[in-house]
């Protein structure tokens, strides 16, 4: 096997060595009836051209040259070639968790870059060395406001991503922490202040918005904040399309901000492995989850950088820890540490209003169309919007294909109330040319008929 | 503090990004807008940002420069042994990182229609069953981020699977051994976590396991073989104690290196288990993630694995399904973290059956020898037999004034990133060897040629040893310091 360096005669040498006559004195310990005496039933040994010719068929038989205006917490951003030419150096690509900080300075200090940049992005003071996800760091950030607050409720923006809203079901499930949904205006998409209001009481923990939310709806943060902190709750921001932070005004009055770094330079890569990290207000820094880089000296002053405040984690507190998690997405952080580094204090902002103008075109140009029309029109979006369209999503959908282009994702999927609904997603990549055809193909109905 | 002290090169003196910038440098050249490009400022009103994040400003040769830097100070499994216990740090083919990005395949978004997507979920169906048959299991989710996201992902399935039986039950069993992550993950999903002490050779005591089980106990969270690199030869006992009183065996799969192709945990008794790719199947590390802790489990647990979970039409082709009206729900956005399951299923492609078992045999191979070559030099705490790991203490030496922690630190010196210190726990002084079968008989007698050396060291010269490394970039750094007054991030100096 091409991986194992070891020759035969050495294998046999080793086995002298140590005293044995066979591989199998090794394994006696198993017991005899649950040793395998067979081989594993999968694919045979392969070359490594075959390899890539498998994945390669596996490539071919998925969708390529499609445009796509599919967002919805997962955003197609062009990513320059250096990330991945840094990244897979083996000095970051093959190295552990940082905990011998003398032989790991260059994860700790693009660590420590990635915490600063995120800080810088997002107005909170400090972030942590990332999270899976935004979903479970939206979780996270839950039962973080949980333990800062003493209390036990959580109030769930209806417009935060669906599957956010599971995933944070699914943590505070077995906390007794209970979540109240908060609804939508149906005008603007962004959260009903009303309701909002009503459902905040004296035992609410923290108050969950996203913004942009799920409609591409930018949240009106300071309204929000002051009707959470009005009963000493904790605000937290979930943000999905990071790079609208290049252009969008950051969620200063939050305590808490749970962000999905994917935009920031991640491929798709079907849904992961993505980016998360948590940034707060310094004084809840003890109470974050995961990893943080801290800047020291060592024994001759030298500056360096060490993992830090770990009495908060797990393998120092076990079940007193404020999280479970180990193993998070260092090298997925390196990605965004890269693309914020091209793209720079300028670079972001500039990407950011290509963004807009894209998305603002997409929107005119695809409302514009016979039993077409925007929804939400009357709020702040970034790069999403929601369309609404006469015909079925089903029906028009199938001609987009046909022309090479995957349009908005089916609204009604996750809320019923928005039938004939779909969110449309225009970065930067979208050119003019996909959205004309887009909308010439949402529009080919009444020339069939 | 001394930021910029004449050293040798820049190389070892590069400054952080932000103090490298200065205003009007780029990186970037945005293709020109083909639309009309609109005023940000009014289109937004109130939400407008008015002051940019104070990101760097750089040319592109001074950030490659910067991280290529950055990266001659880690070590790397590419550029020597790495023989951290439990972390199973072996070889990250170069394969699996060109066929993550094949075009199809890393530009695939998670909401596709499943007809254009039919590549991927071909890809998932394959390392399912290969894991699926690798662990002798019934059913899997390979929806978890990492180790300890899997653990709570199966944690959920023992809780869900009890409450379908009337009562949750309260407690959950662990050894004194087990990782950290194990009571953790326990108690977030609202167990209390009960200590199993461990017997006189490392291993679960059946006498007081089976005191300790009762009516209340949900689950046994069991790392097999142990943390001390010790194979439960009782496993079949553990799992029927647990069975007769309705309690669950939940196998941490962080050691699985040492059992691949060798032997099943699906048909020794455990009924719930969680799988690291980037341990047992090769997916990189990357300097702290991302992993991938997919879970396997027994029939009777299939209908509370998260939602989605992939099915087969009759014609072949393959769909999410989300009718899953038992489900614990979901733990994660999307699928999970699909680009390491094309690594993993590319490290299964090339081992095939017999590569698999070969690489088991070796990682075993290779921990027995060097265990072989220390054990008159060092303290072995037990001395059944190992597995894939050595745990040694540092008694001896300790003896001395010299600690694993110091050990550690001097191995660095010859060249080697340290074995796991202190842990586990009930080995006082620990010193945890998992050389992992990637590492060749050469580079083993090195290992044990400087193992060996410091051992004398801490005979002869024992300061030298207590002031390790002093090959490094930087020497010992004050971990006091950074933890009571944390500078977590640069700031721009007033």
């Amino acid at each position: 096997m091409r991986y194992l360096p070891k020759s035969p005669a050495e294998r046999e040498k080793m086995l002298a060595e140590i005293g044995v006559a066979s591989i199998d004195d090794l394994f006696a310990v198993i017991p005899a009836e649950y040793r395998l005496d067979r081989d594993l039933d999968v694919p045979r040994q392969h070359a490594e051209s075959e390899i890539i010719d498998y994945f390669r068929a596996a490539g071919r038989k998925n969708a390529t040259n499609y445009a796509s205006f599919l967002g919805a917490g997962c955003y197609r951003h062009y990513r320059p070639v250096i990330i991945d030419s840094l990244v897979q150096r083996g000095e970051f690509l093959t190295s552990y968790t940082p905990y011998q900080a003398e032989i790991t300075q260059g994860t700790l200090q693009a660590i420590f870059e990635f915490q600063t940049m995120i800080a810088e992005l997002t107005g909170m003071d400090v972030a942590n060395a990332s999270m899976y996800d935004g979903s479970t760091g939206a979780a996270e950030a839950v039962r973080m406001a949980m333990r800062i607050t003493g209390r036990e409720k959580a109030v769930v923006a209806a417009t935060v991503h669906p599957e956010y809203r599971e995933v944070i079901e699914t943590y505070s499930k077995h906390q007794e922490l209970p979540n109240f949904v908060v609804g939508y205006d149906g005008e603007t998409g962004r959260v009903d202040l009303a309701a909002l209001s009503a459902a905040v009481t004296e035992e609410t923990a923290a108050v969950l918005v996203q913004s942009p939310n799920f409609f591409g709806v930018i949240e009106d943060i300071p309204a929000i904040a002051e009707i959470t902190h009005a009963k000493g709750a904790l605000l937290i921001v979930s943000i999905a399309e990071a790079v609208s932070l290049g252009v969008v005004r950051p969620p200063v009055e939050a305590d808490i901000v749970s962000m999905e770094a994917q935009s920031f330079g991640v491929a798709l890569s079907y849904g992961g492995p993505f980016c998360g990290v948590i940034a707060a207000k310094d004084k809840y820094v003890r109470q974050m989850p995961g990893r943080l880089v801290g800047q020291t000296v060592d024994s001759s002053g030298y500056r360096g950088f060490v993992l830090t405040l770990s009495t908060r984690e797990q393998h120092i507190r076990r079940e007193k820890a404020t999280s479970n998690i180990c193993t998070n997405q260092a090298l997925v952080a390196l990605m965004a540490t890269i693309f914020l580094s091209v793209y720079g204090k300028e670079g972001i902002c500039e990407l950011a209003e290509h963004n807009l103008a894209k998305a603002s075109y997409a929107a005119q140009v695809l409302s514009s169309q016979s039993g077409a029309k925007l929804r939400f029109a009357g709020a702040p979006r970034f790069n999403e919007f929601v369309l609404q369209t006469d015909e079925a999503p089903a029906q028009w959908s199938q001609r987009l294909m046909d022309a090479k282009i995957i349009g908005g994702i089916d609204l009604s999927r996750w809320y019923p109330e928005l039938q004939n609904c779909t969110l449309w997603c225009a970065t930067e990549v979208i050119t003019r040319a996909n959205i004309d055809t887009a909308a010439k193909a949402l529009a080919a109905k009444l020339v069939e008929a | 503090m001394t930021t910029q002290r004449v050293r040798p090169h820049q190389t070892q003196n590069e400054a952080l990004l932000f103090e490298k910038s200065s205003p009007g440098k780029r990186a970037y050249k945005l293709a020109p807008l083909d639309v009309p490009a609109v005023d940000a400022a009014s289109l937004l009103g109130e939400v407008h940002r008015k002051m940019a994040g104070e990101l760097p400003e750089l040319s592109e040769i001074e950030i490659v420069r910067h991280f290529t830097r950055l990266s001659t100070w880690n070590y790397a499994i590419d550029l020597g042994m790495y023989p951290l216990g439990s972390c199973t740090m072996k070889y990250n083919p170069r394969v699996n990182e060109w066929v993550a990005r094949i075009e199809g395949l890393a530009d695939a978004h998670p909401y596709r229609p499943d007809s254009l997507a039919q590549g991927i979920l071909e890809i998932i169906g394959n390392l399912q069953r290969s894991l699926l048959e690798i662990t002798g299991m019934d059913a899997i989710t390979l929806q978890p981020a990492a180790g300890a996201h899997g653990e709570f992902t199966g944690i959920l399935l023992v809780r869900a699977w009890h409450e379908s039986q009337g009562n949750p039950r309260r407690k959950i069993l662990i050894p004194d051994s087990a990782h950290g992550t194990n009571p953790a993950t326990a108690a977030i999903c609202g167990y209390t976590v009960e200590n199993l002490k461990s017997n006189s050779e490392g291993g679960i005591d059946l006498d007081a396991l089976t005191r300790q089980v009762d009516e209340e106990t949900a689950a046994l969270m069991l790392t097999n073989p142990s943390t001390i690199g010790v194979f439960e030869s009782q496993i079949h006992r553990i799992a029927e104690i647990l069975h007769a009183r309705g309690g669950l065996l939940y196998m941490d799969g962080a050691n699985m290196n040492a059992l691949v192709g060798k032997t099943r945990p699906g048909d020794f008794g455990v009924d719930v288990m969680h799988l690291n790719l980037h341990k047992t199947f090769s997916t990189p590390h990357g300097g702290g993630g991302p992993g991938s802790g997919p879970v396997a489990c027994k029939a009777f647990l299939e209908p509370f694995l998260p939602t989605p979970v992939l099915h087969q039409s009759e014609d072949g082709t393959k769909h999410w399904s989300y009718d899953r009206p038992n489900s614990v729900g979901r733990v994660r956005a999307f699928y999970g973290n699909v680009g390491m399951f094309i690594r993993a299923l590319a490290y299964i492609l090339a081992n095939g059956p017999d590569g698999l078992r070969q690489t088991t045999e070796d990682a075993v191979l290779n921990a027995n020898y060097i265990r072989k070559k220390l054990e008159d030099t060092y303290e072995l705490p037990y001395k059944t037999g190992s597995m894939h790991e050595v745990v040694f203490s540092d008694k001896r030496q300790a003896a001395k004034g010299i600690k694993t922690g110091d050990i550690a630190k001097r191995l660095i010196d010859y060249g080697f990133h340290p074995y796991t210190v202190s842990f586990p726990m009930i080995v006082s002084g620990a010193m945890m060897i998992e050389p992992t079968e990637s590492e060749s008989l050469e580079e083993l007698d090195l290992f044990i040629e400087a193992m060996r050396a410091i051992a004398r060291e801490v005979e002869e010269t024992p300061e030298l040893v207590k002031t390790a490394p002093h090959s490094t970039r930087v020497s010992r750094l004050d971990e006091v310091q950074a933890a009571r007054k944390p500078i977590l991030r640069w700031r721009r100096a007033e």
